[in-house]
């Protein structure tokens, strides 16, 4: 079977963000990007997936600039097969990403989509959902454990209240949660292999889809701080504050 | 203007957080009705009725409803949500899960997580691990919305008779089916509703340490929650993970154990009113959002602790 796996280039996990002068959004410029943490863990599954000879072919698929080329050869190199990058230098929506997403579904026709729950740039947790929708295909999101069992995936979700597991038909789009597994590093002749493998390039217009959207924002804003306040010396004194400065307890 | 909320429940009981998103739903303005899609749950029904400022709860009552699948449900809400100008639902794992379906089904935009209400068509919601607070604006027709409850405070559980109107839109879509789940059991308070919340990082070393946070939580009435680093070495299940990708809490007091501060955990509860923090490493970053800091061994300062209390 043929899985499909949606990276995104985001923001590295590990900068703090700063957001620009004027409000118009944060500052990107020469700022460390990497693949969205969640979309690792799909890749990982997915490659594991072959592995295990349930997957026959691994796509990954990108909607971004032109540099999100180095996300989908970074996953070519951790053992994807072939990438797709849907090039824009418009900041989309997760309904956009959804409708190209959807098309490229039609073309490639897998029977597993692998997502992350959500983008750690925007924080939305929609695309995998919204395909969902579009697809009429069912979703298990929020995954910790994925298990293909003939026309069907069992996948376990990180719920509220612990944990749910579903059945779900093939085709089905799965969610990635960080419990699902822990991504593996592309090894130096991995990653010289994964330069000559196909990767290819289209627009969005070449898909036929419109990527308009229905928001709109107006501004970016840094959130309220917080000051550090005091050190206490001891737990007495701790619980002496809790008790008498901020009577909390 | 009518908005339509749906309920979070368990179809035996609501879900608090259904009373936050009733309160982000008073901020829009206008009529505020209910939707309660579960089976067997028409004690949800009539509590849903009693929530002040609710009009009108609609009942749909349906085996296909019974866990929530979203294949199943989102068709019912986005059928039931095209005479609403917003459809709200709680930023829980299920309106998570749920909303974004209803939103494509309807072909719009969903906007996650909101903390504050602008106007009808504008809202707040932090993006970037909560680094930055963006205002965004909707022309949708029909807006839908997951809400984070910490934004907004609960509106009143009693006070409210609305009428109850049964719903019977729905079928099993026939494509997921629910089986199985496995529940964290717990006296102490949701983690999400309580007053206080004691969590435990890495540095607990292993699961049955947390006994230790345990026995202050129930002097205190608190709630336990961890760290990503907890969680994923298995010391505490996965529904304790408090932060960006877990979930969200704003409680009197927070207390951090021998957690380091990450900016994920940090977007989980900055918004805590008091937070107090115990951790060895002076410099740990924790330190910097902590009211109260405490620079000591947790094996020592906790039994302390609990003896104090
Ligand atoms: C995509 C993504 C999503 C994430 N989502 C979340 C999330 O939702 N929530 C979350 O929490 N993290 C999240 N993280 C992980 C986050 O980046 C940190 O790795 C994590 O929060 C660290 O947990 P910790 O503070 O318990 O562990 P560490 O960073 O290892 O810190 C342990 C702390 O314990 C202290 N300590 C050790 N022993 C003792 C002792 N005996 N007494 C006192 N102090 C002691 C140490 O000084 C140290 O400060 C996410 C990461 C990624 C990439
Ligand atoms: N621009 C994009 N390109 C490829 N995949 C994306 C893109 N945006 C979102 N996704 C996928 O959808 C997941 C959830 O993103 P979001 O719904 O934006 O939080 C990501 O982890 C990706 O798998």
């Amino acid at each position: 079977m043929k899985v499909l796996v949606a990276v995104k280039r985001v923001v590295d996990y590990n900068v703090k963000v700063r957001v620009k002068a004027d409000n118009t959004g944060v500052d990107l410029a020469n700022v460390k990007m990497s693949m969205n943490p969640f979309c690792e863990i799909g890749v990982e599954e997915a490659i594991r997936l072959k592995e295990k000879g349930i997957a026959t072919e691994v796509v990954v698929v990108s909607i971004g600039p032109n540099a999100a080329q180095e996300q989908l050869r970074t996953a070519l190199a951790l053992g994807a097969d072939r990438a797709i990058l849907v090039e824009t230098n418009d900041e989309l929506r997760s309904l956009a990403v959804t409708k190209l997403l959807k098309a490229v579904v039609d073309q490639e026709q897998p029977q597993l989509i692998m997502l992350g729950k959500q983008a750690i740039d925007s924080d939305n947790n929609q695309t995998g959902q919204m395909l969902g929708a579009l697809t009429g295909y069912a979703q298990g999101t929020f995954a910790s454990k994925v298990e293909v069992a003939g026309d069907k995936v069992n996948v376990t979700r990180e719920i509220d209240g612990g944990l749910q597991t579903v059945a779900l038909n093939l085709p089905a789009i799965v969610t990635t949660d960080l419990r699902l597994n822990e991504p593996r590093y592309a090894s130096l002749p991995n990653i010289m292999k994964a330069k000559k493998k196909p990767l290819e390039i289209i627009t969005p217009d070449s898909l036929g889809v419109s990527t308009a959207s229905t928001v709109t924002t107006l501004k970016v804003e840094a959130p309220a701080t917080r000051s550090a306040g005091i050190k206490v010396k001891s737990v007495a004194e701790l619980v002496e504050k809790l008790k008498n400065e901020a009577k909390v307890i | 203007m009518a908005i339509l909320v749906i309920a979070e429940h368990t179809n035996v009981a609501l879900g608090a957080a259904t009373l936050n998103t009733v309160s982000a739903a008073k901020a829009i303005g206008g009529d505020i009705h209910v939707l309660v899609a579960g089976a067997g749950s028409a004690a949800v029904a009539e509590a849903a009725a009693k929530i002040d400022g609710v009009s009108k709860v609609l009942s749909a009552d349906n085996a296909a409803f019974a866990h929530q699948l979203p294949e199943n449900v989102a068709p019912l809400i986005a059928e039931v949500g095209k005479g609403y100008t917003h459809i709200l639902a709680s930023a829980t794992t299920n309106g998570k899960n749920i909303m974004p379906r209803v939103a494509a089904l309807l072909d719009v935009d969903q906007i996650s997580e909101i903390i504050a209400v602008e106007s009808a068509d504008t809202f707040k919601r932090p993006i970037y691990a909560g680094n930055a607070i963006a205002t965004v604006q909707s022309n949708a027709a029909i807006k839908v919305i997951t809400v984070r409850g910490t934004g907004f405070d609960a509106a009143a559980a009693e006070g409210g008779s609305a009428a109850v109107e049964a719903v019977t839109v729905g079928s099993d879509a026939g494509i997921s089916a629910f089986v199985s789940e496995e529940l964290a059991k717990s006296d102490r308070p949701e983690l999400t509703a309580a007053k206080i919340v004691v969590s435990g990082g890495r540095g607990m070393q292993n699961g049955e340490n947390f006994a230790m946070l345990n026995r202050i939580a129930d002097k205190l009435g608190a709630a336990v929650g961890a760290s990503r680093a907890a969680v994923d070495a298995g010391f505490v299940p996965n529904d304790m993970q408090v932060g960006q990708t877990g979930k969200i809490v704003a409680p009197e007091l927070y207390i951090a154990v021998g957690i380091s501060g990450a900016i994920q955990h940090l977007a989980g509860m900055k918004d805590s009113k008091v937070i107090v923090a115990i951790n060895k490493d002076e410099d740990a970053p924790i330190f910097q959002v902590a009211d109260y800091g405490l620079v000591a061994d947790l094996f020592d300062a906790i039994p302390e602790l609990e003896a104090a209390l």
